[in-house]
C-alpha cells in the first residue's frame, strides 16, 4: 500500500527538488528515498516505493532499480543500528578479520543478520575511505576508526539497550 | 614542502572555517578574476603550464580539459566535481571535504567561469556525512558573501552550485555513471563518445573533474602555473596527496610534491610495521597494478615513472604491504570488491568479475588446481577492453599483476593447501 508522505518529508523533499531543473524531477530519487527509509526505522517498503515514484512522476520500475542498486538503501527491515563493516585491503591488512570475528561471536550473528531485540545488524560493506584508521566500521552516520576488540565493546555499550547493558 | 595545497589549512584551528580559508588567500583568485577582467583563455594556458592532471585516477592534462568546453557555446553547461571516492585505499577527497571544504568551492566557481556553466553539481559520496555536511556550511557561507549565485560580487556573472549525495555505488566514482546517478537513474556508465564535454548532466555539455584537481586551482593561480610546475617534474606538475595505508607505522595523507622517491615516502608515513620487510605496494589504489618491493624501491611518486614501472598512479592511494601477507588472501579480497560492485551492464565483467572470485575463493580454501591460475588469468584478459567503462580493466590488472608477480606465491598455496608466508 502506498505510503503517505510526511509534511516533514515533503517538505525536505522539495526543498531538495530546487536543485534540479524543473523537468528533471525525477533527479531527486535518492534524496526522497533517503528521506523515506530515515523516516521508516532504516528500511524501505514497497509503498513508500510507490509513493517516492507517484510523488516524482516516476514509472515504479525506475525508482525499485535505484532503489534496489545503491548499497545504502535497505529493502527488508533493519536493527536500529546498522553496523557497516569494511574489510577491504586496508582493514584486511590491519587485521579487520579480528574484528569481524568480534563483532559476529558479540552480537551472535553473521553477516546480513540482525540480533533478536532488533538492536543491530551486522553488515559487510566495501571501503569506507577511512583507509589510515584501518579497520574502520560506520554506524549511522558516525565513522569509527582504528578498531579493537575492546574498543568495539566500548561503542555497543554506549548504543544498547539499558536493559540488556545491567544484564551484562 | 607538504600540505600546502589542499591542505594548506590544515594547521590552522577549525580549518574548515571561513575566516581559516581566507587567511591563507583563499578565494582572492576569484575576486581577483572579476577585479582585474581574467580572461578564461589566460587561466587555461596557466593550467597547460602547471602540468596539473586529474587527481581521480585518469592523470588527464586539466588545462586541455577545460579547454573542450567554450565559454562563448550556447545553451545550458554544467561544471560536475566528482567527490565519490571509493578506490579502496584512497581517503583524500574525503579530508579535503571535512577539512578544507572552501578550496573545492572556489576550484568549482572557477571552472565555472571558464567554460560559462552557470550550475554545477558536487556529488559527494553518500556515506560521507560529515563532509557533506562541512561543504553544505561552506557553501552557505559563500553565498553569504556574494560569492555564488546571482550577479557574483557585481559582475553579472551567475553561478549556482548545489551540493548532491550518492546511496553508495562505487561505479558512480566514474563519470559518466556519476552523471546518470545526479540524473536519478541507477549508475550505469554510458558509451564514450559521446564525451561529457559533449553530452553530460542532461544532455548537455558538462566538465567534470575529480575534488582534489579543482581543489588545487586556486592555489595554482594564486602562484602561477610555473610556480606549481616546478614544485613537481615536468608533465607531473605540482604537489599530489598520497594516501598511504597498509603495514605502515603511520598511514595517513601525505601532500608531496611528484616525483618524491617512493623511499621518501615510506619514511614519512613512519616506515613499516614492527621493523618488518616491505613485499609489495600497490601504487594508485585497488584498481592499479602492483609492484614489487624490488621495484617500488627504486621509483618516484610520479605518473610518468609508476607507468613506466607498469602501473599507475591512479588516485595516489598507496597499499603497503610486509612479508607476512598472504598475496592469494589480499587478490581474493580485491576480487571480491570488483564483484561486488560491477554494475552488471556489461556482460564479460558481470560474469568474468564473479567468476574469477569463485575460483580465487576456491584456491584460497585450499581446493585450487594448478589449471585454475591460467583459467582465472584467461578470464582477465578476456575482460581487458570489452567493456563500456574501465572498471573492467580494473577489475582484470589486480589478477594480471598479483599472478606476473606473485605466481609461485600462488603455486605454492595450491600445491600446500595453505599461505606458507605469515599469512594476515
Amino acid at each position: 500500500m502506498t505510503v503517505i508522505l510526511s509534511l516533514k518529508a515533503k517538505q525536505s523533499i522539495d526543498a531538495w527538488l530546487l536543485k534540479y531543473p524543473i523537468d528533471q524531477k525525477q533527479s531527486c530519487v535518492i534524496h526522497a528515498l533517503k528521506v523515506l527509509q530515515d523516516e521508516n526505522g532504516g528500511w524501505l517498503t514497497e509503498g513508500a516505493i510507490e509513493a517516492v515514484a507517484a510523488y516524482l512522476a516516476m514509472p515504479k520500475i525506475a525508482v525499485y532499480e535505484v532503489a534496489t542498486f545503491y548499497s545504502m538503501f535497505e529493502l527488508q527491515p533493519i536493527g536500529k543500528h546498522k553496523i557497516s563493516v569494511c574489510t577491504n585491503i586496508a582493514c584486511l591488512l590491519n587485521n579487520g578479520d579480528k574484528i569481524v570475528q568480534h563483532l559476529k561471536k558479540r552480537l551472535n550473528i553473521e553477516w546480513g543478520e540482525t540480533t533478536q531485540d532488533g538492536c543491530f545488524t551486522l553488515k559487510e560493506v566495501e571501503c569506507l575511505a577511512a583507509c589510515d584508521g584501518a579497520p574502520a566500521m560506520q554506524i549511522g552516520q558516525i565513522y569509527y576508526e582504528n578498531l579493537t576488540p575492546e574498543r568495539i565493546d566500548d561503542i555497543l555499550a554506549t548504543l544498547e539497550p539499558k536493559e540488556i547493558k545491567d544484564g551484562k | 614542502m607538504a600540505n600546502e595545497i589542499c591542505f594548506r589549512t590544515l594547521h590552522l584551528d577549525t580549518s574548515w572555517s571561513l575566516e581559516a580559508y581566507q587567511s591563507v588567500g583563499g578565494y582572492s583568485v576569484w575576486k581577483k578574476i572579476f577585479t582585474d577582467n581574467i580572461t578564461p583563455a589566460s587561466i587555461i594556458d596557466e593550467l597547460k603550464l602547471s602540468s596539473l592532471r586529474g587527481r581521480g585516477g585518469a592523470g588527464f592534462p586539466t588545462g586541455l580539459k577545460w579547454s573542450f568546453i567554450s565559454r562563448g557555446a550556447p545553451g545550458q553547461k554544467y561544471i560536475v566535481c566528482n567527490s565519490d571516492e571509493g578506490e579502496p585505499g584512497t581517503f583524500k577527497d574525503r579530508d579535503i571535504l571535512r577539512f578544507n571544504p572552501h578550496q573545492i568551492i572556489e576550484g568549482i566557481a572557477i571552472a565555472a567561469y571558464v567554460m560559462g556553466a552557470s550550475i554545477g553539481y558536487h556529488y559527494v559520496r553518500g556515506e560521507f556525512f560529515e563532509g557533506f555536511e562541512r561543504i553544505e556550511n561552506a557553501l552557505l557561507e559563500a553565498r553569504k558573501l556574494g560569492l555564488i549565485g546571482k550577479n557574483i560580487l557585481g559582475s553579472g556573472f551567475d553561478f549556482e552550485l548545489h551540493n548532491v549525495s550518492g546511496a553508495g555505488a562505487y561505479i558512480c566514482g566514474e563519470e559518466t555513471a556519476l552523471m546518470e546517478s545526479i540524473e536519478g537513474k541507477k549508475g550505469f556508465p554510458r558509451f564514450k563518445p559521446p564525451f561529457p564535454a559533449n553530452y553530460g548532466v542532461y544532455g548537455r555539455p558538462t566538465n567534470i573533474n575529480n575534488t582534489e584537481t579543482f581543489a588545487s586551482v586556486p592555489v595554482i593561480l594564486q602562484h602561477g602555473g610555473k610556480w606549481f610546475l616546478e614544485l613537481g617534474k615536468p608533465n607531473n606538475g605540482g604537489c599530489k596527496i598520497f594516501s598511504v595505508s597498509g603495514h605502515v607505522n603511520a598511514p595517513g595523507n601525505y601532500e608531496i610534491p611528484l616525483g618524491t622517491p617512493f623511499a621518501k615516502l615510506l619514511e614519512m608515513a613512519g616506515g613499516m610495521k614492527g621493523g618488518r620487510k616491505l613485499k609489495a605496494v600497490i601504487p594508485g589504489g585497488s584498481s592499479a597494478p602492483v609492484l614489487t618491493a624490488h621495484q617500488m624501491l627504486d621509483l618516484t611518486m610520479d605518473y610518468d615513472a609508476i607507468s613506466q614501472a607498469g602501473s599507475m598512479l591512479g588516485s595516489g592511494a598507496v597499499i603497503i604491504m610486509d612479508e607476512t601477507t598472504c598475496m592469494v588472501k589480499v587478490l581474493l579480497r580485491i576480487a571480491h570488491f570488483y564483484a561486488e560492485e560491477s554494475c552488471g551492464q556489461c556482460t564479460p565483467c558481470r560474469e568474468g568479475t564473479g567468476w574469477m572470485f569463485r575460483i580465487l575463493q576456491r584456491i584460497e580454501a585450499g581446493k585450487g588446481s594448478l589449471k585454475d591460475l591460467d583459467q582465472v588469468l584467461e578470464i582477465a584478459n578476456g575482460i581487458s577492453g570489452r567493456t563500456i567503462c574501465a572498471l573492467g580493466d580494473a577489475a582484470a590488472m589486480p589478477v594480471q599483476s598479483f599472478l606476473k608477480h606473485f605466481r609461485d606465491e600462488f603455486e605454492s598455496y595450491i600445491n600446500h593447501q595453505q599461505c606458507l608466508a605469515q599469512t594476515i
